[in-house]
């Protein structure tokens, strides 16, 4: 099953196209690879589909559902949550903190309820409230081994473990569908590994997952497909088996001559 | 109106949108460069004026009006011009200064402590009454056709257009111009071309006070010296930053004499009364704000996800 | 001498009204607004409006006061708050300006510079309380105090604080977590302005005349310097440095030294205050508020770098 999908999203700034008429699906269970040369478009094609920037034409379609243009919060609400290339932890928070922000929209909302109700609801029943978007962001920390560091601030983790905490905010919001942008930028090998088993079990958990990655290994390994851009176009979708092969991302990542 | 009304209300337009200009661009210069709004700025221009005022009266004397009351005027400005730079870059050392890197808001909140300190201590020493400031020549109005012109705002224009050209000059051709341009764009790669960064923030301050208080005298001619001259001043000044596009040394003069018209012709045109004529230059802010926060003549910043 | 110590404590009560309305907007939401005064000038004048005019008793006038700050808070903070951090500050300085200009030209419903007089004492179960004997209003005070402060001491807990912690540290990534940041910005700023109006009936009924000459920036920066004094971020830490600055500002007369401490003095100790603190103690003398997943802050004011 199409979780999303695409059709001739562009971005363009004035004369430059960063994403350029770009057709692009992710199947539903799956671990989907973006990669492609730096400049290549990849973080602004996550940008116009996670509503930080607004496609220029084009459309996006989730779970069958139209959400070109919509804000970011509507978006993320609609279950696609995910980290950034520069990470962009609410450093002076706690680690625990950084989580339960995840979980915000999560509380105070109910079918059954008017918005005013709901708002004094949890509003008197803040302790209960409080507490069960604790226990559940403590949950995630617990999924990724940092329960002992919640009270630290944010800022003050070693940089892969602020890499799996942003990963755990964007979990903690229950998405369908993970976006990472360049997860393992900055990580040594063993931390590279780690958080190779990590995406295979968040996967396992039934999140699709996105990943933008400059780091072969990793996306050869662990992707189940993978679409390349370059010059803000598509220019291969496959198996990571066909696109090693691909004669035309070899050029691109390499250059005509040595090809 | 007229044609000679219009004519009128063009030139008190462009000889008040002037001053606006050169205070502008003490406003635009600083924030091109450390991204933040001088408010102590109003305040310096208001102590040029004091300084200004001071020295023209002691060596003016009770010399008659003359070429010696003009030559005294022009060594006032420039000890006045000085002594700002000087005020200006100690308020940056200062109070600015050990801010650099500090939350974004630290710099607002201590240059806001900065204007108060510096418009009290004014009002304290110096009195809350406001003092004359006594024209250096014969402002008998020159009637040209039948538009009124006076000799102080010819001196306005051309004082202004002087400084507008030599600071541009200055930025675009000088070594000096070179490397304040280079930090306003990136800080960290001006430092690595060895560009002496502190050193083009204390110029770029020094810079910008001292057209603040040649702002200061020009206004105080006609609307006299105290304290509190600068806030509004201040103020309006930096709404002509804005609309010109904040950092952008043209579009604070283009700016400047903009907002000097829209005062001047809203009061006279649209009939808004002279008591909200301080209204006006908000209005415009709010506006420009929304429709072109970038300004008229600014590039659009957008942060890097 | 005992006289004054109530007087002092009445005013760091209503005050702290206000220094808990600009530390909701400011450090929680770490936006600089720089408008208390007309929310609390709009405040006041509802109820000396509504009073003498229309003959409403002061507890009557109480909610609109509330709702027509609040909503004056929505018509600034929509526009605004897309701006960013300086320009806000600007505009919303400009929104101050501007009540005190309409208050001050509109005669039929304001008086004018004049004000309003002979403001009627509130009655509570047939009881008077009486500005003039003190007691009774600083008890009044007091308990709008202790509402105000358990209100937004709860909503700082709950969902809402975090949400805008998030604004403050991060929008980009705030945005992305599902928030709203638009709505949490706008609610901070309703909640600063609907406070600020309730402080200021309070003001109208304890001084029991207005004019607009009481709703200066003064009044912006000395609440803006209890909340940097006090802590950002920390609702104990306002209503302390509403103490401390309405100390400072009766000193001289407590002491009976007005003769010798300059009128200044005040204004020219904020300003010190406001440089110093963000210098040394950025955080100010509490620090933001340690919770049960915070410690007690480590760091200063929190924020984006």
């Amino acid at each position: 099953m199409i979780l999303l999908e695409t059709e001739a999203l562009t971005r363009a700034y004035g004369g430059v196209v960063a994403v350029n008429k770009v057709d692009f699906e992710v199947e539903s269970g799956l671990i989907t690879g973006l990669i492609g040369p730096n400049g290549a478009g990849k973080t602004t094609l996550f940008n116009t589909m996670t509503g930080l920037d607004t496609p220029s034409s084009g459309k996006v379609w989730f779970n069958n559902k139209e959400i070109t243009g919509y804000p970011a919060h509507k978006i993320c609400r609609m279950g696609i949550a995910r980290t950034f290339q520069n990470i962009r932890l609410f450093k002076e928070l706690t680690v625990v903190e950084n989580v339960m922000i995840g979980r915000h929209f999560k509380t105070g909302k109910s079918e059954t309820k008017g918005r005013f109700l709901n708002a004094v609801k949890s509003y008197v029943k803040l302790k209960e409230e409080e507490e069960e978007i604790y226990e559940k962001a403590l949950d995630w920390l617990d999924f990724f081994d940092m329960e002992a560091s919640k009270n630290e601030l944010a800022k003050n983790l070693p940089y892969g473990k602020q890499r799996e905490l942003e990963i755990a905010r964007a979990l903690a919001t229950d998405p369908k569908l993970l976006f990472l942008d360049e997860p393992a930028a900055g990580m040594n090998p063993q931390e590279t590994d780690h958080l190779m088993a990590t995406i295979r079990k968040i996967r396992d958990l039934g999140v699709t997952v996105v990943l933008i990655e400059h780091d072969m290994k990793l996306v050869m390994n662990i992707c189940d497909t993978i679409t390349v851009l370059n010059y803000g176009q598509k220019l291969a979708q496959g198996t990571p088996h066909e696109i090693k092969k691909n004669p035309s991302v070899i050029e691109a990542y390499l250059g005509k001559d040595e090809a | 109106m007229g044609i000679a009304e219009f004519f009128q209300h063009l030139m008190n337009g462009l000889t008040l949108g002037g001053i606006y200009a050169l205070i502008a661009l003490g406003y635009t210069m600083v924030y091109g460069i450390l991204k933040f709004i001088n408010f102590a700025h109003g305040d310096i221009l208001m102590a040029g004026a004091y300084v200004g005022l001071f020295v023209f009266d002691g060596l003016r004397g009770d010399a008659p009006l003359g070429t010696w009351t003009l030559i005294a005027f022009f060594l006032a400005m420039l000890i006045s011009m000085g002594f700002s730079a000087v005020l200006g870059m100690t308020i940056e050392r200062v109070a600015y200064k050990p801010l650099r890197g500090a939350n974004r808001l630290a710099p607002l909140l201590s240059a806001i402590g900065v204007s108060f300190i510096l418009s009290n201590s004014a009002a304290w020493a110096f009195g809350t009454h406001s003092r004359k400031f006594n024209y250096p020549f014969d402002n008998t109005p020159v009637h040209i056709g039948e538009v009124v012109i006076t000799p102080h705002q010819i001196l306005i224009l051309s004082v202004s257009l002087i400084m507008m050209i030599i600071l541009k000059l200055f930025v675009d051709k000088t070594r000096m111009g070179k490397a304040m341009r280079a930090t306003s764009l990136d800080q960290g790669t001006a430092m690595l071309m060895g560009i002496n960064v502190n050193r083009v923030i204390s110029m770029t301050f020094a810079i910008g006070s001292a057209l603040a208080a040649v702002g200061g005298i020009l206004i105080a001619l006609d609307f006299k010296v105290y304290a509190t001259m600068g806030t509004m001043t201040g103020l309006k000044a930096f709404v002509a930053a804005v609309v010109g596009g904040i950092g952008n040394i043209s579009g604070a003069m283009f700016g400047g004499i903009l907002l000097g018209l829209l005062e001047t012709f809203g009061v006279a045109i649209f009939g808004i009364p002279t008591g909200l004529k301080d209204t006006i230059a908000f209005g415009v802010l709010i506006l420009i704000l929304l429709i072109k926060p970038e300004g008229l003549f600014g590039k659009v910043e957008k942060e890097k996800v | 001498m005992l006289n004054f110590f109530l007087l002092i404590l009445i005013y760091s009560g209503i005050y702290a009204l206000m220094a808990m309305g600009q530390n909701i907007i400011t450090g929680y939401g770490g936006m600089l607004s720089l408008t208390q005064a007309g929310f609390f000038a709009i405040g006041s004048y509802v109820t000396a409006i509504l009073t003498t005019q229309a003959g409403w008793s002061f507890w009557a006038t109480l909610p609109v006061a509330f709702l027509v700050s609040a909503l004056f808070g929505l018509l600034i903070g929509l526009p605004t708050l897309r701006l960013k951090g300086d320009y806000l500050a600007i505009a919303t300085l400009g929104f101050g300006e501007i009540v005190r200009n309409v208050l001050n030209n509109w005669d039929s419903l304001t008086n004018g510079p004049m004000g309003i007089q002979r403001i009627p004492m509130p009655v509570i179960l047939g009881f008077t309380i009486n500005p003039y004997k003190k007691y009774a209003f600083l008890v009044m005070v007091i308990v709008f105090v202790i509402i105000a402060y358990i209100l937004f001491q709860r909503l700082a807990r709950s969902r809402m604080g975090r949400a805008l912690a998030a604004v403050r540290e991060d929008e980009i990534a705030a945005q992305s977590m599902g928030i709203n940041i638009t709505k949490y910005k706008v609610y901070a700023f309703i909640l600063g302005a609907s406070v600020a109006g309730i402080a200021g009936s309070l003001q109208a009924t304890f001084t029991l005349s207005v004019t607009p000459g009481t709703y200066t920036f003064m009044v912006s920066v000395m609440v803006l310097c209890m909340v940097v004094l006090g802590g950002m971020g920390n609702f104990k830490a306002s209503i302390l440095g509403a103490f401390i600055i309405q100390f400072i500002s009766y000193f001289p007369q407590l002491t009976g030294l007005s003769s010798v401490i300059p009128p200044q003095f005040k204004q020219i100790l904020f300003g010190l205050i406001l440089v110093v603190m963000m210098i040394w103690r950025p955080q100010g003398i509490l620090g933001r508020e340690a919770t049960r997943y915070r410690k007690r802050a480590v760091t200063p004011t929190g924020g984006e770098q």
